[in-house]
């Protein structure tokens, strides 16, 4: 279908793509391994994010949580803040973001064309300093009403209701599905609907890990764990660091046209890894994975450009993913 | 050839402020172990006093979670690469903002 009442309408059924140059050669008579990416980045606001932003809001004013004019309030590092404000801006509320300030310049400038307020914890003082300025604000607001991406089931549902659905129809062949691990909610919705479907699938998540200025917590019980977490849904797990990230993402567009954010390259490193496996053990594999977002809110990062070390650099203590 | 552990700013204060130390050991237990007795302390703040991995402590084993590998059972051999993380996947500032807005 090519025709929408409105944007909104428009969210998801996104194309999956073959990637017949960076899917690995197998022996001659050996079984197929091939990747296929499903381009997220072609949602509403350019990112996987409008699917859970559209579910979170839609379950909100259905439970009556949200009401006519109500102002959201939301701790982001980006995409979902900026598929919140599409979504508020449509259906009529405030959106006022928490987010660090170490995140990309053009992901504020979204955000704020798109209508939303932005309140900057300091990236300087860590979790610390993020964790008082919150506070503050929740004190201030009390009316203010948190969609909460990290625990709202409606986040996972999104997925499992569409991403999940989606993949299955467009690849049934399917044998392992890759993602990024941030709030979990693409992991843990479009997992557990392949899991019901299809025996034996493999779920397979990629979690970026950042430079050191990023994990600025002060101990160990300070860490966080997002409560969609289930981790039986996942059957592996991979830290990808920057360079490789930034290494995958490059050959997205150099080999096959693909121009993504970095947490794609995260991913990709990952699928990557299973694909090799695969070869290795002389098993067919249709290892399917998401491109989160385009690479356009990461351009003056400069890391698209120079050596590996340059975009390291230039991406350390960036949240990048 | 020994196992190259990767240890993050928070416990450092455990290892002369030093960002790799190295250990052996067949398993992750075993390394730990190993750790503890170059490093003392450094266990109490991975494992919990019931003899798990701490909830907010993940070890990758070649960039790798070990909690997928067995978890404390995973088998190691030399050569491996390990990295020690606190438990704070990607939009780390959102996550600590969003649990204290929350009340937690």
């Amino acid at each position: 279908m090519a025709r929408y009442e409105s944007l909104l309408d428009a969210c998801g059924g996104t194309p999956l793509v073959g990637l017949p140059r960076l899917s690995p050669a197998v022996p001659e008579g050996a079984p197929p391994v091939r990747l296929w990416a499903k381009l997220e980045d072609r949602n509403p606001t350019g990112s996987i994010k409008d699917r859970p932003a559209l579910y979170m809001v839609r379950e909100a004013e259905e439970s009556g949580h949200l009401r006519p004019g109500d102002t959201i309030l939301e701790p982001t590092s980006g995409n979902t803040g900026i598929s919140l404000a599409m979504v508020a801006k449509l259906r009529g509320y405030r959106l006022v973001c928490v987010m660090p300030e170490n995140v990309s310049a053009e992901r504020v400038q979204l955000l704020r064309m798109y209508g939303a307020e932005i309140i900057f914890s300091p990236a300087a003082g860590g979790s610390n300093q993020a964790v008082a300025t919150a506070k503050q604000i929740a004190a201030e607001h009390p009316d203010w009403k948190m969609l909460f991406q990290y625990g709202n089931a409606a986040n996972a549902r999104a997925h499992f209701e569409t991403t999940g659905p989606e993949l299955l129809h467009d690849l049934p062949t399917i044998t392992h599905f890759v993602a990024g691990l941030g709030t979990t909610g693409t992991l843990m919705g479009t997992g557990r609907f392949l899991k019901e479907k299809v025996e034996g699938i493999q779920i397979v998540a990629a979690e970026p890990r950042y430079g050191e200025l990023v994990y600025g917590l002060r101990n160990i019980d300070e860490g966080y764990v997002p409560e969609l977490y289930d981790a039986s849904v996942l059957d592996r797990r991979f830290s990808v660091g920057t360079r490789d990230a930034v290494l995958r993402t490059r050959q997205l567009v150099e080999v096959e046209g693909i121009f993504a954010g970095f947490s794609s390259g995260a991913i990709l490193h990952a699928a990557l890894a299973v694909a090799h496996e695969a070869v290795k053990a002389g098993k067919r594999a249709d290892v399917a994975f998401v491109i989160a977002d385009g690479g356009w809110k990461y351009l003056s990062t400069g890391a698209y450009g120079g050596t590996l070390n340059d975009a390291e650099e230039a991406l350390e203590g960036q949240l990048w993913a | 050839m020994a196992i190259e552990v990767r240890v993050p700013t928070i416990l450092r204060s455990y290892t002369g402020g030093a960002k790799t130390v190295e250990g052996s050991g067949a398993t992750l237990t075993a390394l730990i172990d190993d750790l503890d007795a170059k490093h003392n302390g450094l266990k109490g703040r991975l494992i919990t006093p019931e003899g798990g991995l701490h909830r907010f402590v993940n070890i990758y084993v070649n960039d790798e979670d070990v909690r997928f590998l067995g978890a404390l059972d995973a088998k190691l051999s030399d050569g491996d690469s390990i990295t020690i993380l606190p438990a704070v996947a990607g939009g780390a500032l959102g996550f600590a903002a969003a649990a204290a807005l929350l009340g937690r």
